[in-house]
């Protein structure tokens, strides 16, 4: 394939590439601010202040550190395997987002902007941003695609309530792709005032690094919990990868743990045969979009192709960088997860542990059915609990046929 | 530079007037009708064209250009309709350019994508979200294949990184008017004129302006310095408008007609 010669040229000095992936794939126009940025962002981490007020903020405002739940009643149906959960659905705001957005919105006010723009796919993150907003003093708008607004409607009203602005986007697909066109078309025409508060380890550099940076701590807290728990180092490391935010937020801290196998979870949809799936890296091919080089969905004229997936967090067609750079070194694995066991595995989650998961998040359950069957008894298998399922009440009760009345 | 482009710029210089570029996706509103939009804008007097790539994800375009680019993908556009086009603007004796973002050209490969522009007789390619830093294969290809590599500035590129850019552009430096997507505005950006200049300072390469011109008197003033002034949307508005049969065309030959006056009258 002609691209892969590409990637053997590619230019060993340059920054925020994770092998031939990642870069910069933007408008001139841009790239003042992505600079000024990056160059906040690495200030910030060598900062003891801005570390001491986030560590303050994820204490007192998320409620940090998220809690580790073994889970023993749903290990029986993954071969005896022992589960734990990394409880981020109890955060604030109801997922990991929160993680990033509370960095990200320190940042902005370091750079003295006042406004900040986010796309958002299910709502959790455009809730976070919103919140953050709402925190912080600062002007919110949110694009979400028209379709999304739709199955995530109880989080759009969150959003609003909360003061921020939610623009609905109609072109294209209706879903989270189209609605980051909108929020870049926005930041090309707003720059100077405005911070895209981007919500997962995707986009150009420094999006990539710095979002994992601010969502490490679900796996720097976890690798201490799981430890002092059960004395050694799990066995795997399970996530749900859409974008792949809390998936490299799990990962990233075991990278160096070689014992640790680390499994990403990606939305299969109707199935990886059909065509109508959200599998970036089992399904896709090197390709950019979206500002980054990584795994994509595409057709032979580099078109984006639509995704599937009956989670609207996990319905994009690209995939963070750092993904594709773990998977294609053998580091980490990703498996594909059909809407069917993605469901199977939330109803059995909530019956067998009293826990609503998102249905992003089931997806990393379903795994766990597989991989604990696997691996076999007594096993250990750590997974992000991602988010909490509220939202997708709707949706569940639809597919499950639950009368509404 | 490409003989064309050059001989265009020179042209233009020694008849104290700035070129008229024009751009349209191929396969708008279908295959068959982008040439004779091509041909009535040359024939209008359009100097130059930028053979549009449709692309499922256009960030930098405003609504004018999202809407032909899904109608032309829709209608089966992609990487032979763009090749196609190309070839028979080149045939028009004008300068004939693609415009693309960089996903559908590292998709076809950038060796393979640079040899057929130039096969087709191609001028050269602009990038609009193609980075500097990203592009050495891109440059080595296009320099191999005597074609320009065309890279898009804006004004809140900085000086130091200007210098950079332009040092590595041939043909022409895109200059864009503004922060902003492409679409007709109201009036031409005050920055446009202050990046020209910048640009003037650091090299010879000709400027040319983009984004937000739409008529004959915004390209009047902006020809008055710069070296081409580009306009899409503002073509494609009227296709979307009165549509690609006899009333479509008669009007993209009256607005180039009116922009090539324009850029004649501004010094």
């Amino acid at each position: 394939m002609a691209s892969d010669k590409k990637l053997e040229n590619l230019d060993p000095t340059l920054v925020g590439h994770f092998g031939p992936y990642g870069g910069r794939f933007v408008p001139e126009a841009l790239i003042a601010a992505l600079d000024e940025l990056s160059a906040a962002h690495a200030s910030a981490q060598a900062d003891p202040k801005f570390q001491a007020e986030l560590a303050e903020l994820h204490k007192s405002y998320t409620g940090r550190p998220s809690i580790l739940t073994e889970a023993t009643r749903f290990s029986e149906y993954a071969g005896g395997a022992r589960i734990f959960l990394k409880r981020e659905d109890l955060n604030h705001t109801g997922s990991h987002k929160i993680n990033n957005v509370l960095g990200q919105a320190l940042l902005t006010k370091r750079m003295g902007k006042k406004r900040i723009i986010a796309e958002t796919g299910a709502g959790q993150h455009g809730v976070a941003s919103a919140t953050a907003a709402a925190l912080f003093g600062l002007e919110c708008v949110v694009y979400m695609g028209e379709a999304d607004t739709k199955r995530q409607a109880l989080n759009v009203a969150r959003m609003k309530l909360l003061g921020a602005t939610v623009v609905p986007v109609t072109q294209g697909s209706k879903t989270l792709k189209d609605a980051i066109n909108e929020a870049m078309r926005d930041w090309v025409t707003n720059v100077a005032t405005t911070h895209y508060l981007l919500g997962t380890v995707a986009g150009p550099h420094p999006f990539p690094t710095m979002v994992r940076d601010f969502q490490r701590i679900i796996g720097v807290e976890a690798k201490e919990q799981i430890i002092s728990l059960t004395g050694k180092l799990p066995d795997a490391v399970l996530a749900c990868v859409g974008g792949g935010s809390n998936a490299i937020g799990i990962f990233h801290p075991f990278i160096e743990d070689k014992s640790v196998r680390l499994i990403g979870l990606e939305a299969g949809g109707k199935g990886l045969e059909t065509g109508l799936h959200a599998s970036t890296i089992s399904g896709g091919k090197p390709g950019v979009l979206h500002g980054t080089r990584s795994y994509v969905l595409q057709d032979s004229d580099g078109q984006t192709i639509e995704s599937h997936s009956i989670s609207a967090g996990l319905d994009y067609p690209g995939v963070g960088p750092e993904h594709a750079y773990l998977n294609d070194i053998g580091r980490a694995e990703y498996r594909s997860i059909t809407d069917d066991q993605a469901m199977y595995a939330f109803s059995l989650l909530c019956k067998s542990e009293g826990i609503i998961p998102a249905i992003e998040t089931a997806h990393a359950l379903a795994g766990a059915l597989e991989i604990g069957n696997e691996l076999g008894r007594d096993s250990i298998i750590l997974i992000n609990l991602s988010g909490r399922g509220d939202k997708d009440v709707q949706t569940a009760a639809e597919y499950f046929g639950l009368p509404s009345k | 530079m490409s003989n064309l482009l050059r001989q265009m710029f020179d042209k233009a210089r020694i008849e104290n007037r700035a070129a008229l570029i024009g751009y349209l996706p191929a396969g708008f509103p279908n295959q068959g009708d982008s040439i004779k939009i091509i041909k009535n804008m040359v024939a209008g007097g359009v100097d130059a064209i930028e053979v549009g790539f449709p692309y499922s994800d256009p960030v930098m375009d405003g609504p004018v250009i999202q809407a032909a680019s899904e109608q032309a993908i829709k209608n089966g556009a992609g990487v032979k309709q763009v090749f196609e086009l190309l070839q028979a603007t080149a045939q028009l004796d004008v300068p004939a350019m693609v415009m693309s973002y960089w996903s559908p050209i590292e998709k076809y490969g950038c060796a393979n994508f640079a040899q057929m522009v130039s096969k087709m007789g191609g001028s050269g390619v602009i990038t609009p979200d193609l980075t500097l830093e990203e592009s050495s294969d891109w440059r080595q290809e296009s320099q191999k294949n005597s074609i320009d590599n065309i890279y898009v500035v804006a004004p809140s590129t900085t000086d130091e990184r200007l210098k950079k850019v332009c040092e590595n552009c041939s043909g022409f430096v895109y200059a864009a008017s503004l922060m902003g997507v492409t679409g007709a505005r109201d009036a031409v950006s005050g920055n446009a004129k202050s990046l020209v200049e910048r640009i003037r300072k650091i090299t010879t390469t000709p400027v040319a302006v983009g984004l937000g011109v739409s008529n004959k008197g915004q390209a009047k003033e902006v020809a008055q310095y710069a070296d081409g002034v580009i306009v899409g949307s503002a073509f494609i508005k009227i296709i979307q408008e009165h549509g690609s049969g006899r009333k479509g065309l008669k009007q993209i030959k009256q607005l180039a007609n009116a922009l090539s006056e324009g850029v004649r009258d501004a010094r």
